[in-house]
């Protein structure tokens, strides 16, 4: 159980350590080196505990202070599959920055501020205490505003103010709910409170902390009323950043905290978060055919595959979650691989205009080719993994006896389908400008990272065969499903 | 009583970032609203006439359960104060970048982004 604790405190002591290089190292390229190593040699570690820690549940009491005195780190299937996703696009994300950082001028900040992200993340993910949680989230979205602001353009800027004031009153429902729970039942033990609200009774009170929490966690998840801030603050984020808010941010601070708390301590009822999910799949869609800067059209279809996971969890069946979670590990992989395409094309191109693009896969072979996975996966083509995951969630939302929801899943997917053949068109077939006859393919490091995610869009379809689902999605679904049972974790 | 002040000091920051046009006024609603949920959570520990919370070998723990206030809010407290200054330190540096970029704090006349 001690291994936990190590994917807090590798990220969280590297951010600094590359923070103070400054005083350790005098020559600047020297100073890049040691913090692309130093960087991705954590990344890759932290990849390497989570990906090995299927199965190995438990707690861990932080400083030996027991529950609920202490605080304490709980690990079960549904955080563990979080950490494995979270800590390998985390790893991708750091081998592309190796060489698309090259562009910014300080390169130890963007990696103090991206490991502080991850520290967040893997926070949030293990926490037992709501507290905890609370500071972890902030951690996390703290260096994400920062990040988001990180080219210091004026639309970035613009950007970053928007997502932080959004953000920020997310933040301060947060804390005003848990500040409720504390004042309910006196504890912060997340195993604790769920204890006790199963033999108390509904007041409004607490009903009250729950709409909070929903309110909250709907506005870091994006989903459609409170989706805002995403289109502007995904594209304006350097590439890697954005692969890691749209692939696994919004994810852990909205959706597996939203799950937790709802499912796992409240033990509430969640088909009311049904309509939501079909509002976010249908407008979210509608609202990236639209688009033409690149960057901001994969956004909008951010806010839709959202709509697919809330939509396949509020169904409460195991199936439907069975769907939900693969949705989820499935999405972060190619909304990260087509983030970390669209920044290759920038990187060469200087532009993410649709219409200036054209006929790339002449001169960009593995960008085309990876991005070309990638939009038939999130399209739902098989044999790629979006596709087994979507018709999970569809035949869920047949199973229980909601049809008329499986429509708007199918008719979601099409329009996606349709919108990204529009990408495939304008960016990677058809005719190649002759301005654009010089550009090479992206460098080295960047390649390999997006090849890795390719690779990854056609490996998770095998989590589908039941001998690999019974050892990496079933538990992360009996976890779910288990409800207030998840207070037993805690010993 | 305070309670409702404190409700109300939380909607007046939500107006304040709500409505305003100007910048640095929804960063200013931004603090309040968040100093509403600080004050709130001191009120939860606090009680009238109540001792530290530190026991003296001199004291029964019974009576000083009983007459004590909560110490965990008020480490909480200073846990969200501290976080809150992170923020609003960040909100700031960010306006005046901002500020540098477009020449106004005017939020009608920050409009690059749209779609």
């Amino acid at each position: 159980m001690e291994r936990y604790i190590y994917l807090i405190l590798l990220p969280l002591g590297g951010a600094f350590i590359i923070a103070a290089l400054n005083a350790a190292v005098k020559s600047r390229d020297t100073r890049n080196i040691t913090a692309d190593i130093l960087a991705n040699l954590i990344t890759l570690a932290t990849a390497g505990i989570a990906l090995t820690s299927f199965g190995i549940n438990g707690s861990y009491s932080v400083g030996g202070w027991p529950v609920p005195l202490g605080i304490n780190l709980a690990a079960d299937g549904f955080s563990i599959l979080m950490l494995a996703t979270v800590n390998t696009i985390a790893f991708c994300a750091t081998l592309y920055s190796i060489n698309y950082m090259d562009q910014y001028t300080s390169k130890r900040h963007y990696y103090s501020l991206f490991l502080l992200m991850l520290t967040g993340m893997n926070g949030v993910l293990l926490s037992g205490d709501l507290f905890n949680l609370f500071v972890f989230i902030e951690i996390a979205s703290i260096s994400s505003y920062a990040l988001v602001g990180f080219g210091t353009e004026a639309e970035e800027l613009e950007a970053s103010f928007k997502y932080m004031v959004m953000g920020g009153i997310a933040s301060t429902f947060i804390l005003l709910a848990v500040t409720i729970l504390y004042s309910s039942f006196g504890v912060l033990n997340m195993a604790n409170i769920s204890q006790a609200i199963s033999v108390s009774s509904q007041t409004p009170l607490l009903k009250f902390s729950l709409f909070l929490f929903i309110a909250a966690f709907s506005i870091k998840a994006a989903i459609i009323p409170f989706h805002a801030w995403l289109p502007d603050a995904h594209p304006a984020a350097p590439a890697p950043v954005s692969a890691m808010l749209s692939g696994v941010l919004i994810k852990t601070l909205g959706i597996y905290t939203m799950i937790r708390i709802i499912m796992n301590i409240f033990a509430a009822d969640v088909s009311i978060l049904a309509p939501l999910g079909i509002i976010s799949i249908m407008i979210g869609v509608l609202l990236a055919l639209g688009q033409t800067d690149m960057k901001r059209l994969f956004a909008y279809h951010s806010v839709s595959q959202i709509g697919y996971i809330i939509l396949g969890i509020s169904l409460g069946t195991p199936l439907g979650i069975l769907g939900a979670l693969f949705h989820l590990v499935n999405h972060s992989i190619f909304k990260s691989l087509l983030f970390l395409n669209s920044g290759a094309v920038a990187y060469r191109l200087g532009t993410r205009e649709l219409n200036d693009m054209g006929g790339l896969n002449k001169v960009m072979p593995i960008t085309g080719g990876t991005s070309f996975i990638a939009s038939l996966s999130i399209a739902g083509m098989p044999p790629f993994n979006g596709f087994f995951s979507k018709l999970i969630i569809i035949l869920a939302c047949v199973q229980a006896g909601r049809p008329g929801f499986a429509l708007w899943a199918v008719a979601g997917s099409i329009l996606t389908l349709s919108s990204f053949m529009k990408v495939q068109k304008f960016a990677f077939f058809g005719k190649l400008a002759e301005k654009h006859k010089q550009i090479k393919e992206a460098p080295l490091m960047m390649s390999i990272s997006v090849v890795i995610l390719a690779v990854l869009c056609i490996a998770t379809s095998l989590l589908v065969l039941p001998k690999v689902k019974n050892i990496v999605l079933q538990p992360a679904v009996d976890a779910v499903l288990a409800g207030a049972e998840y207070a037993k974790i805690i010993r | 009583m305070i309670y409702t002040a404190c409700i109300a000091l939380f909607v007046v920051g939500l107006y304040g970032i709500c409505c305003k046009k100007n910048l640095i006024k929804i960063v200013l609603g931004f603090i309040i609203m968040d100093y509403a949920v600080n004050l709130f959570i001191i009120l939860i520990g606090y009680r009238k006439n109540g001792i530290a919370p530190i026991l003296d070998k001199t004291m029964d723990v019974n009576k000083f359960a009983l007459n004590s206030v909560d110490p965990m809010p008020q480490a909480i407290v200073l846990t969200a104060i501290v976080i809150g200054l992170a923020v609003t330190a960040l909100m700031v540096a960010v306006c005046v970048r901002i500020y540098e970029r477009y020449g106004t704090f005017d939020i009608t006349k920050i409009r690059k982004l749209k779609g």
